[in-house]
C-alpha cells in the first residue's frame, strides 16, 4: 500500500493505527522502511566485519613466524586483497551510510522515511547481492582476487590475473558502487526536501550534516570508480588497452582513477563515524556540541580537500605534482584539528558520563589522535618516500580504521536502545571497550615500528630478517585482543535479548530521534516539537538550559536534569 | 533551499578554481577532467537550488520561527512495502553474474530487470499494492 | 604552539644527535640523512600536539566527570578559541611544508653524474645494467642479484620495469620508488658509507612478491673500477662475476601460469 502521509500537528499522541504489513521473511523482502532496511545493512555488515577479520586473525597467524606456512604465498596474497576489499567496500561504508545513517538521519530531521524508500530497498539488495558476488571468488577455481584491494593495473589484467575471482572482485564492486550512489542520493534528497517545520540546515545535528557531506563525496567520487572498473573489466575481456603499455595506454591512469575515487573514499568511510562521536561526545557530557557552526565549516573543508589530495597515494610513482598535493594533504590536518579541539571543548566544563558509548567515543578520540597524527608524516613526499608500501603505511590507517570501529561500537551502544526498544549490557559492553582500545594499540604500534625497520606490506614470509618476528607477535597478540572484544559484543547481543527495556529517551539525548518511542512508529513520528536549535528534544526536556553564546558570562543553573 | 544552494554552489566554486591551479600547474588531464567533472556536478544541482531559492518563498524547513502546524499537508506518498526491488536487485545480481560466469546468465538477469520495471512503473501507477 | 612550528626547522639545522631518532635511522646517503633529519622535526611537532591534546582530554574526563544530575552550563562557542586554533595549525602546517620542500628538492634533484645504472625489475627479479660497460647483474627471487656502487659518488639510477608495478626499496637509503612500465624513472644517490644494503621490492607485484629481493653494495670507487674491469662480453665471464658478487644459491621457480598453480 501506499501511505499519503500528513505531518504529524498536535503535541498528543494520537489514536493512531499501526501499520499492518506482512511480516517474516516476506516482510524482509518487501519492506522498504528506512528503519528495516537499515536494521538489515547494519547486521549485514557486521556480519561481514566478522568475516574481514576473521581473514585478518588468519593473516596474523601467518606472520607469526617468518617462514610461515599456514598458508601458501597465493593465498596469503588473495586474504589481504579481500581483507582489505571487505572492510573497505562492504563492511566500514556501508555500515556507516547505508545501516546507522539510513536508520538515524530521517528521524533526526523529522522527516517519515527516506525520499525514495523503495531505491533505499534496491541499495540494500545492490550491497547484499555485491558482497555475496565478491565473496564468491573464493570458490571459484583460481581463488578470490589477489591483486590487492587496489587493484593495481597492470597486475589487474587479465595476463597477470586471470580466472573468475577477479572478475567477481569488479562485478562485486560494480553492484556495491552503484548501491552506495542510491543511498547517496537518496540521503541528499531526504535532508534537502524532508526536513521538520524549523529545521533549517544550521540546526541539523552534526550526524546529519556529516552524512550530508558524505553523500556529496559518495555522488562526486564512486562513479569516478564505476567508471574505472568498467575501463578495467574492457581492457581484461574486450581487448582495450586503456591500462596497458602494449596497446599504449597509460598504467598510472588506474591509479589516478582509483585513488581520485579512494581519497574521498577515506572521507566517506571517516565523516559518519565523525558524526556519531560528536552527538556522543554532547550527549554523554550534557553539553551541546562546542563550536557547532565551526564543526559544519570543518566538515565541508574536509570534503573539498579531500578532491584534491587524491595523488599521495601515489608519491612514489615519480610522476605526479609533489607540491600541490603535499599541501593539500598537510591542510586536511587543520581541519580535522578543529574538530579533535571542538571534541575536547565539548566535554570541557561538562559532566562526562563513562558509558560504554562515551567510552568507545574517547578511545576513538584518542586511536583517531594517533592516525591523524602518523598521517600528517604521509603527507610530506620525502617522509612517504621513506614509508610507503612499509608497514608504517598499514600501522596509520588502521589506527584511523580501527578508531572508526571504536566510533561505530559507540553508536551501535547509543542509538541500539532507540532502534530495539532494548539495551544493551553496559558491564560486559565496558570490558568490550577495554580489550577493543587496548588490542587496537597493542596491534598498531609494533606495526609502526616494524615499518620503520623495513617491513614491506603485502609480505606472506619474511625469511632474511627474523627481528621482525618479535614485532609482529605483539601486534598479532593485538589482533587476538580484537577477536575477544568483537565475541564479547556476539555475547552481549545474546545475553540483553530483550531483557533491559530503555525508554524513549535513555541518555536524556538531545536531537530529535530521541523524541519518539523507542522503536520509533512506522513512520517514526506520532507528534513533533518545536524545533529552535539543533537540540530540540533537550529544549523540550529542559527548556531552561539554552546554549550559552559566546560573551555571556551566566551563573551555572543548578536544578537536577530530571526530564519532564 | 538557499543554503542548500551556497554550499553545492561553493563546492563547486572550489572545485574549478582547484583544477584551473592543478590543471596548469602539473598538465596531467586525468585529475583535471576528474575536478572538473566535479565542478560541473556540484553546479548542476547547485544552480537548480539557487534558481529555485530565489523565485520561492522560505519553505516551512527553512523558517527558523517555523511551527509543526506550518508544516501541516501533505508530505507525500511513500511506498508501504513492494517487492519490485527485490526483484531488480536480483535482476542486476544476474546481469553482473554474466559479465563473469557466462552471457547466458543474462536471461533470467534481463529478464527480472525488465519484469521489475515493468512491475514497479504500475505500481506507482496503480498506487501501490503488496 | 607556535613554537611548534619552527621546531622542525630547528631540527633540520641541529645534527640530531641528541635528538630522539623516533624509530627511524639516518641511512647511508646524503639525501637519507635529511630526510631522516626532517622525520625527527615532525615527530617533535606531532610528540608536542600529540601530548597537549592528549592531557586536555585527560584534563576533560577526569575533572569533569559526572557528580551527578546537574544540568553544566551550556557554553557553545568561544569565537577568539576557534580562531586560535585554527589559525595556528594552518601556521604548523606551513612550516611543515616549508621543511618538506626544502628536504624534498634536494632529494627529487637529478645532478649530472659521472655514475649511472639501469635499473630494471621485472617479475620477480632486477637486472642492474652500467651503460657505457659490459657489466650486467641479473638475478630472481632468492638469488638476490647485487647491484655494485661506488661510495661518495653521485650515481644516476634509471628505473624501469617490463611488466607489472614494482617497488625499488632500500631501508638503508630511506628511499623508495615505483617501477613502472612505459615510464622511466630518474633518481639519484649519493652514499657516504660502504657497506652491503638489503634492498626489495615493496609494490605487490604477483605470486613472489615477498621473495623479490636485491642488495645494494657500496664499494670504494677504485674497488669499483676494479669490479667493473671484471666484466669482459662473454657471457660466462659475467656470470661468474656475478656469482662472485655474492649472490645465494638458493633458488625459486620464476614462473608459473596462474596463481592457483601453486597451491
Amino acid at each position: 500500500m501506499t501511505d499519503v502521509l500528513e505531518r504529524p500537528l498536535h503535541l498528543e499522541e494520537p489514536d493512531h493505527h499501526e501499520h499492518h504489513g506482512p511480516s517474516g521473511l516476506l516482510k524482509w523482502l518487501t519492506t522498504t522502511d528506512h528503519k528495516v532496511i537499515g536494521l538489515s545493512y547494519t547486521v549485514t555488515s557486521v556480519i561481514l566485519l566478522v568475516i574481514g577479520g576473521a581473514f585478518a586473525e588468519i593473516i596474523r597467524a601467518q606472520l607469526a613466524s617468518p617462514n610461515g606456512t599456514l598458508v601458501s604465498l597465493a593465498q596469503y596474497n588473495e586474504l589481504f586483497t579481500m581483507h582489505g576489499s571487505v572492510m573497505i567496500y562492504l563492511f566500514a561504508g556501508p555500515f556507516a551510510f547505508g545501516g546507522l545513517a539510513n536508520i538515524i538521519v530521517p528521524i533526526q530531521v523529522g522527516a517519515p522515511d527516506m525520499a525514495f524508500p523503495r531505491l533505499n530497498a534496491l541499495s540494500y539488495w545492490l550491497y547484499l547481492t555485491g558482497s555475496i558476488t565478491m565473496l564468491l571468488g573464493f570458490f571459484t577455481a583460481g581463488g578470490a582476487a589477489n591483486f590487492g584491494w587496489v587493484a593495481y593495473a597492470p597486475l589487474s589484467n587479465s595476463i597477470n590475473t586471470p580466472g573468475a575471482g577477479a572478475d567477481l572482485w569488479i562485478g562485486g564492486l560494480l553492484l556495491t558502487g552503484f548501491s552506495a550512489i542510491f543511498t547517496g542520493v537518496n540521503l541528499v534528497a531526504t535532508i534537502f526536501y524532508l526536513r521538520a517545520p524549523g529545521m533549517t540546515m544550521f540546526r541539523m545535528p552534526i550526524f546529519t550534516w556529516n552524512m550530508l557531506v558524505t553523500a556529496i563525496l559518495i555522488l562526486l567520487a564512486f562513479p569516478v570508480l564505476t567508471a574505472g572498473l568498467i575501463m578495467l573489466y574492457a581492457d581484461r575481456h574486450f581487448g582495450t588497452h586503456i591500462f596497458s603499455v602494449a596497446g599504449g595506454g597509460v598504467p598510472v591512469l588506474w591509479q589516478h582513477i582509483f585513488w581520485f575515487w579512494g581519497h574521498p573514499e577515506v572521507y566517506i568511510l571517516a565523516l559518519p563515524f565523525f558524526g556519531m562521536a560528536t552527538e556522543i561526545f554532547a550527549v554523554f557530557s550534557r553539553k551541546p556540541v562546542f563550536g557547532y557552526k565551526g564543526m559544519i565549516f570543518a566538515t565541508i573543508t574536509i570534503a573539498a580537500l579531500s578532491l584534491g589530495v587524491w595523488a599521495h597515494h601515489m608519491f612514489t610513482t615519480g610522476v605526479v605534482l609533489l607540491p600541490f598535493f603535499s599541501i593539500m594533504s598537510l591542510l586536511i590536518a587543520v581541519p580535522t584539528g578543529i574538530k579533535i579541539f571542538n571534541w575536547i571543548g565539548t566535554m570541557w566544563r561538562g559532566q562526562v558520563w563513562f558509558s560504554t558509548a562515551m567510552l568507545m567515543a574517547i578511545g576513538f578520540l584518542v586511536t583517531f589522535l594517533v592516525g591523524g597524527l602518523t598521517g600528517v608524516y604521509l603527507a610530506s613526499p620525502p617522509l612517504d618516500f621513506f614509508t610507503h608500501d612499509t608497514y608504517f603505511v598499514v600501522a596509520h590507517f588502521h589506527s584511523v580504521v580501527m578508531a572508526l570501529v571504536l566510533a561505530g561500537m559507540g553508536g551501535l551502544y547509543y542509538w541500539g536502545p532507540k532502534v530495539t526498544g532494548y539495551m544493551l549490557n553496559e558491564r560486559i559492553g565496558k570490558i568490550q571497550f577495554w580489550f577493543l582500545f587496548v588490542g587496537t594499540q597493542v596491534f598498531t604500534m609494533p606495526l609502526y615500528l616494524v615499518g620503520l625497520r623495513g617491513m614491506p606490506r603485502r609480505m606472506a614470509i619474511y625469511p632474511h630478517d627474523p627481528q621482525w618476528k618479535f614485532l609482529n607477535d605483539v601486534s598479532s597478540l593485538g589482533a587476538v585482543l580484537i577477536g575477544i572484544s568483537t565475541i564479547l559484543f556476539v555475547v552481549n547481543l545474546v545475553v540483553s535479548w530483550k531483557k533491559y527495556p530503555a525508554g524513549d529517551n535513555p541518555w536524556d539525548a538531545q536531537t530529535l530521534e530521541w523524541f519518539t518511542t523507542s522503536p520509533p512508529p512506522h513512520h517514526n513520528f506520532y507528534r513533533l516539537p518545536p524545533i529552535r536549535s539543533e537540540r530540540p528534544t533537550w529544549d523540550y526536556n529542559h527548556p531552561e538550559h539554552h546554549a550559552v553564546p559566546h560573551g555571556q558570562h551566566v551563573e551555572p543553573v543548578l536544578t537536577t536534569g530530571e526530564s519532564k | 533551499m538557499r543554503v542548500e544552494a551556497k554550499l553545492l554552489l561553493g563546492l563547486g566554486v572550489f572545485f574549478g578554481v582547484m583544477c584551473a591551479v592543478y590543471w596548469n600547474w602539473s598538465l596531467e588531464n586525468a585529475g583535471g577532467v576528474m575536478m572538473f567533472a566535479g565542478m560541473l556536478l556540484c553546479f548542476l544541482p547547485g544552480g537548480y537550488y539557487y534558481f529555485w531559492s530565489r523565485r520561492m518563498k522560505a519553505r516551512p524547513e527553512d523558517d527558523p520561527q517555523a511551527t509543526p502546524a506550518q508544516g501541516a499537508g501533505v508530505v507525500g506518498a511513500f511506498p508501504g512495502t513492494s517487492i519490485w526491488p527485490f526483484t531488480l536487485g536480483m535482476g542486476a545480481f544476474f546481469s553482473v553474474l554474466a559479465l563473469v560466469f557466462g552471457i547466458w546468465f543474462l536471461v533470467p538477469g534481463l529478464g527480472l530487470v525488465f519484469w521489475a520495471v515493468l512491475g514497479g512503473t504500475s505500481e506507482g501507477r496503480r498506487g501501490g499494492r503488496v | 604552539m607556535r613554537r611548534a612550528a619552527a621546531l622542525p626547522l630547528a631540527a633540520l639545522a641541529l645534527s640530531g644527535c641528541t635528538v630522539p631518532t623516533f624509530g627511524a635511522s639516518a641511512g647511508d646517503t646524503t639525501s637519507s640523512r635529511s630526510v631522516y633529519h626532517l622525520w625527527q622535526g615532525f615527530s617533535i611537532g606531532a610528540a608536542i600536539i600529540g601530548t597537549l591534546v592528549l592531557v586536555l582530554l585527560a584534563w576533560a574526563i577526569l575533572r569533569y566527570r559526572r557528580k551527578g544530575d546537574a544540568i553544566p552550563t551550556q557554553y557553545q562557542y568561544h569565537i577568539p578559541l576557534e580562531l586560535t586554533y585554527t589559525i595556528v595549525p594552518i601556521l604548523i602546517v606551513f612550516g611543515l611544508f616549508a621543511a618538506t620542500m626544502v628536504v624534498e628538492n634536494k632529494e627529487v634533484a637529478n645532478p649530472p653524474t659521472k655514475v649511472t645504472i639501469d635499473v630494471n625489475a621485472f617479475q620477480w627479479g632486477w637486472k642492474f645494467s652500467y651503460p657505457g660497460t659490459n657489466a650486467v647483474v641479473v638475478g630472481q627471487t632468492t638469488q638476490t642479484p647485487v647491484m655494485v656502487m661506488p661510495v661518495n659518488t653521485d650515481v644516476h639510477i634509471n628505473l624501469t620495469s617490463t611488466d607489472v608495478i614494482h617497488g625499488f626499496y632500500v631501508k638503508a637509503f630511506n628511499f623508495s620508488r615505483y617501477a613502472l612500465p612505459g615510464i622511466d624513472n630518474q633518481f639519484t644517490f649519493r652514499a657516504v658509507n660502504t657497506g652491503t644494503f638489503f634492498g626489495q621490492c615493496t609494490q605487490l607485484c604477483g605470486l613472489y612478491h615477498s621473495l623479490m629481493f636485491f642488495k645494494v653494495k657500496v664499494v670504494s670507487a677504485s674497488a669499483y673500477q676494479t669490479w667493473l674491469a671484471g666484466f669482459t662480453n662473454s657471457a660466462a665471464a659475467q656470470a661468474a662475476a656475478a656469482a662472485q658478487a655474492g649472490q645465494s644459491a638458493t633458488y625459486v621457480p620464476t614462473k608459473v601460469t596462474n596463481s592457483s598453480g601453486v597451491k
